[in-house]
């Protein structure tokens, strides 16, 4: 009864869910800098293209395509509208939280939906910079393992974070670290800090 | 076309039979104690034992082997835990085997306490199914030693409506002289179950899957067999379930099931027909579509189908815009990270998982719904696939 007159989430994230803003439409687009993350296997995969003005080095057009879920879907869209316009410097600093408060609200397991889009973006600045012979702009994010006993890295701590860990248990349960030598466990709790208050704080 | 309400989600679960409305609506006044001896006792005592009546009967039971129950993952759980009792006072009085056998597509209920025994020491084995959701008898004959207390096979799965070879099982099970429990949640008020016919000692029932109210459920226990209770300390439903009876539950139960009882049949036929319209026009209408579960030993109303390239999550919201109601096996709206146990058991491409979507149709469903469900899923998931990565991939 009635069941469409009723939303899980965010009239933002249904709108543009519904109508999702600069879907690659064009296969023989030519982008200046392109990223795709994930996979789908995972269930979801982002493919960000972006067009930059040369003489500011600024994005003048981002188009995407994802396979996702609804709220990945509209985090990529409304990513799309938030980084056009934006200085590449800029735009490589957009992260989950930025995307997440330009669509009003994202349930809190769904934060993770959001990461792939900055991410892919990110990866598309790289590739901007590495095609116009800029190596020295293109930063790389390298893990760091935090756990050596079950190779976990920081960046694995973040996403499990944003996939819902709290709390060092549930840490330990999503990612098995600190569950072997335990030497770990004081720099886990660390960044669970770290990232609660980066995403959630 | 106007939006309409189209539920698809009867696995789920079902609306109130109106004829259970009228029952429960009825018997809303009786509030007496089904244990109390005076007159107001005796009136709610009467209700639930012709419940009980109704439902034994419905399934070649006797009355005094229908326990009730407040759901069917309560049932589950009653079952499995008479194999994890070490109490040497308790009257489930059976040899304490320490081992079980299930199957790798069963409810979570099932699953999770089996792992739970598990953890308490005892073993367990999960048997894998082919790509239609069918154990293999050979397997379970090779997997039941003289320590298997319990082998728990559900009849039909509620994701993708594979109905299993209840007697084959049953009929291994006891030649290895263990004792068969199914899970028959999905099944019942669906096809036609006679316990003594099939050969089991425990089945699991729910009322609100059946068009009755949530809340409320049965347990068959033959007589025969060591039974353990899960809620100790009353003497409610012969000592096997502690609690005062849910009566207004029971009683809607009860009718719900004299209902299913009448109109099963007429209803199997008419919802083959809407499954094979609907399937058979997803299939003209959507290319690179694949359909999941058993193509002939199914659930008359349960449609399981995957769509390449498009994210189930997505496809069940913008079809909930529409106003139809579904289920999806995708990781994203599980809330964890894996898509559906199920599925993958099957051995299906992860991301055919990710991408399935369950249909299960009802008594309320129509022609009419369907051919509204053909009209608004081909521009959905063709919207969907437009901008995904990968159905037309760069």
């Amino acid at each position: 009864m009635g069941a469409h007159q009723s939303w899980a989430y965010t009239e933002n994230v249904k709108d543009h869910f519904m109508n999702p803003r600069n879907v690659l439409k064009d296969d023989a687009y030519e982008e200046d800098g392109r990223g795709l993350v994930g996979n789908v296997q995972c269930g979801d995969e982002m493919l960000v293209l972006i067009k930059v003005d040369p003489a500011t080095d600024t994005i003048t057009e981002c188009k995407w395509r994802t396979y996702g879920c609804a709220s990945a879907i509209a985090s990529t869209s409304v990513m799309s509208e938030l980084v056009t316009g934006m200085p590449l410097d800029e735009a490589f600093k957009v992260g989950p939280k930025q995307i997440a408060g330009a669509l009003g609200q994202l349930p809190d397991h769904k934060i993770h939906c959001s990461v792939l889009g900055d991410k892919a973006l990110r990866a598309a600045i790289n590739d901007y910079y590495t095609r116009k012979g800029r190596p020295d702009k293109v930063i790389r994010e390298e893990a760091r393992i935090i756990c050596k006993c079950m190779n976990v890295t920081d960046h694995e701590v973040e996403e499990a974070v944003l996939e819902g860990a709290r709390t060092l248990l549930e840490l330990q349960e999503k990612t098995k670290m600190s569950t072997v030598c335990g030497k770990c466990k004081d720099e886990a709790e660390t960044l669970l800090k770290v990232y609660l208050k980066k995403h959630f704080g | 076309m106007v939006i309409r309400d189209v539920y698809l989600d009867h696995n789920a679960t079902t609306p109130l039979h109106p004829a259970v409305v009228r029952t429960l609506t009825e018997s809303m006044a009786c509030f007496g104690n089904p244990s109390s001896m005076h007159a107001f006792g005796r009136e709610a005592h009467a209700l639930v034992e012709q419940a009980r009546e109704t439902v034994a009967s419905f399934i070649g039971a006797l009355p005094e082997e229908i326990i009730f129950v407040g759901s069917g993952s309560e049932g589950n759980n009653t079952v499995l835990s008479t194999l994890g009792c070490q109490s040497q006072h308790c009257s489930c009085d059976r040899d304490h085997k320490s081992h079980m056998v299930t199957s790798a597509i069963e409810h979570p209920c099932i699953l999770e306490t089996s792992k739970c025994l598990q953890n308490r020491g005892f073993r367990a084995t999960r048997l894998g199914v082919d790509r239609y959701g069918k154990i293999d008898l050979d397997e379970l004959r090779a997997s039941i030693t003289e320590d298997t207390g319990v082998v728990s096979v559900m009849m039909a799965n509620n994701e993708i409506g594979t109905v299993q070879d209840i007697a084959g099982i049953s009929r291994i099970v006891h030649e290895k002289g263990s004792l068969f429990h199914t899970d028959a949640v999905q099944a019942f008020g669906k096809i036609p179950i006679n316990v003594n016919d099939l050969g089991i000692d425990f089945l699991t029932v729910s009322a609100h899957k059946v068009y009755g109210p949530k809340g409320v459920g049965a347990l068959y226990a033959r007589r025969s067999v060591p039974f353990c209770p899960f809620i100790h300390g009353g003497h409610q439903e012969r000592g096997r379930r502690a609690g005062t009876e849910n009566t207004l539950g029971i009683v809607g139960f009860g009718k719900a099931v004299e209902m299913r009882a009448l109109e099963m049949a007429d209803e199997h036929a008419r919802l083959t027909r809407l499954k094979l319209a609907l399937r058979q026009g997803i299939e003209e209408r959507i290319p690179d579509v694949f359909f999941n579960g058993h193509p002939t030993d199914s659930l008359a109303g349960t449609l399981n189908v995957s769509f390449a390239g498009a994210e189930g999550e997505s496809i069940l919201l913008y079809l909930d815009l529409e106003g139809i109601a579904v289920s999806t096996g995708s990781a994203c709206a599980s809330g964890s990270l894996d898509p559906s146990h199920v599925l993958l058991a099957t051995g299906i491409p992860v991301e055919h998982a990710h991408g399935s979507i369950r249909m299960s149709l009802g008594r309320g469903n129509t022609l009419e719904d369907v051919e509204y469900v053909l009209e608004k899923l081909p521009p959905i998931i063709a919207k969907i696939r437009e901008m995904s990565t990968v159905y037309k991939r760069r």
